[in-house]
């Protein structure tokens, strides 16, 4: 039987670490809505969304009462729209009007996200794509929860550069319509390599074509709970720190799992997948830079840092495979800027740049996230970044992804807030040299050799 | 056998069990374990309780708890079992 000291453990966690579940993210399928009158599809989504998620949110918050858990978020992802909308759209405008729609459902089920104002674009574009893409802009400023991601690579495919080059453009021109939010509408939208079918997470969820009609993925959390664990082995070896890095993870995990069966059972909608990643909040003492100053480093940023970051985001999956049954989506530490108050303090302090950010994302997912950029960057240099990251996915066969925000009318030093989740972030530096002539070559760069690995 | 835990935790009083145990008999809960400890000076309680026996449904019981536990001034909560056994049990 449950002793005290485990309760008490447990309890402690979730009141004083910030242990929660952070996601539970219905992917429900619109293959079947598909029609060639807008209209008519518009419909067909809506009705769709609506029955199958309409009891999400009132399932999400019986779970968090009856386990004591904090459930933060309730979302759903989708079937990318591009495929879904590529027999009705015949402009830019028409693909706007599904996101309307999307908008529009998720406020009615009362979800905080919903993902998959998607394309996947890692080897061509067809005209739908193009038509979604040059949609963005207008999508996410006139819409509030819907999220969009553009898959630009994958180790199969290459990388195909004339998204690239496009995406440059479309998140110069989403900050730009959102210029009046700080430039908002971009922490809305990722650009990825690899990007995974089942991702719980925003804004890079959707549900991918290789997916059920519905399935229920959970994301879990709990940087708080490692950082505190860690907090007890100060001074000891890595053999100690890894193992205590791989029990907590695996407790993290284990309600995660509980959390996402019992969905599951609930709402009749088979389990898919947990994602292990340890998600970071703006709220003080859930920050992945704090479990990294923890383990040595001075300040995300500092030299070790990336060794640091590998032990911790590999120990992490070690102890939260077993504890799951399933486990998927991006599964990794997140190092977002915006949302995490050590990495913000890094910055601060000088210690902590867009490259050795770059660096970091070789041994963790998700990619350059949510960074505060200057507005006048320009389109070239945006898709060279982006470049630089899809490469890292490609050649290192994992997910890496660019959600980049730059903030029009602000520059270097000054701070951006977007308030919520999404926390704040000084505007940082970017590298002034052109890639003009690299970016705006055309064509793809080829997928990589699977073999002579070094 | 519904299990359920309910923890209650603040500053030491007279009465504490005699109060939540009265309200767990009138509520037909059966107590099927009680263990008590002092954690950084705080009164720590725990119960592990089978619900199968009220007619309450979990969140009426939960809420009643809460509210008597503001009453004496400690914070009462009731969890479904499972969370704890699935964290700490393989």
């Amino acid at each position: 039987m449950i002793n005290i000291t485990e309760v008490v453990e447990t309890n402690e966690m979730i009141e004083k670490e910030n242990l929660d579940v952070r996601t539970i993210t219905m992917g429900i399928s619109l293959l079947d809505c598909i029609d060639s009158d807008l209209d008519k599809l518009c419909d067909n989504i809506y009705n769709k969304i609506y029955d199958s998620a309409k009891d999400l949110v009132k399932t999400g918050d019986q779970i968090s009462r009856e386990f004591g858990i904090p459930i933060v978020n309730k979302r759903i992802s989708v079937t990318p729209i591009a495929l879904v909308g590529g027999a009705a759209c015949k402009t830019p405008g028409d693909f706007a009007k599904i996101a309307a729609t999307l908008d529009k459902v998720a406020k009615a089920v009362g979800v905080n996200f919903i993902g998959g104002y998607s394309a996947l674009v890692s080897k061509g574009m067809t005209e739908a794509d193009r038509l979604l893409i040059s949609s963005i802009p207008e999508a996410l400023s006139t819409t509030e929860l819907v999220c969009s991601s553009i898959n630009v690579g994958s180790t199969k495919t290459g990388i195909n550069m004339d998204a690239v080059r496009l995406m440059g453009t479309i998140v110069k021109e989403t900050a730009k319509a959102t210029k009046d939010k700080d430039s908002l509408g971009c922490a809305k939208l990722v650009i990825f390599c690899n990007a995974p079918d089942d991702n719980p997470f925003m804004a890079g969820a959707f549900h991918g074509v290789t997916e059920a009609d519905k399935i229920i993925n959970v994301g879990v959390s709990g940087p708080g709970v490692v950082k505190t664990a860690l907090e007890k082995v100060r001074g000891q070896n890595f053999e100690v720190l890894c193992e205590t890095i791989k029990k907590t993870a695996f407790k993290v995990t284990r309600v995660g799992q509980l959390v996402a069966q019992e969905a599951s059972k609930r709402l009749g909608v088979p389990f898919g997948i947990i994602d292990l990643s340890l998600a970071p909040t703006p709220a003080i003492g859930d920050s992945v830079a704090d479990i990294l100053h923890e383990i040595g480093v001075e300040h995300a940023g500092a030299p070790g840092t990336t060794a640091a970051l590998a032990l911790l985001n590999d120990q992490v999956k070690k102890g939260g495979v077993m504890a799951s049954s399933y486990v998927g989506g991006l599964s990794g530490a997140f190092i977002p800027v915006s949302e995490d108050q050590g990495m913000i303090n890094a910055v601060e302090a000088g210690a902590l740049s867009l490259e050795k950010l770059e660096a970091m994302t070789c041994v963790c997912s998700v990619g350059l996230d949510m960074i505060a950029i200057p507005g006048d960057t320009r389109d070239t240099t945006i898709a060279g970044i982006i470049a630089d990251e899809m490469a890292i996915g490609m050649i290192n066969q994992k997910t890496t992804a660019v959600r980049l925000i730059p903030v029009i009318g602000k520059g270097v030093g000054e701070t951006v807030e977007f308030g919520g989740l999404l926390g704040y972030a000084p505007i940082m530096p970017v590298n002034q040299f052109s890639c003009d002539e690299f970016v705006n070559r055309g064509g793809r760069i080829p997928a990589p050799v699977h073999s002579f690995k070094n | 056998m519904n299990k359920t835990i309910i923890t209650v935790v603040g500053k030491d009083t007279v009465g504490i069990i005699a109060k939540v145990c009265t309200y767990l008999a009138d509520s037909h809960i059966n107590i099927l374990d009680i263990s008590q400890t002092i954690v950084s000076g705080y009164f720590n309680m725990m119960m592990i309780v089978d619900m199968a026996g009220t007619d309450k449904d979990f969140n009426t019981v939960a809420d009643e708890l809460e509210s008597l536990g503001q009453g004496i001034g400690v914070v009462i909560k009731c969890q479904r079992e499972e969370i704890f056994d699935s964290m700490h049990r393989i």
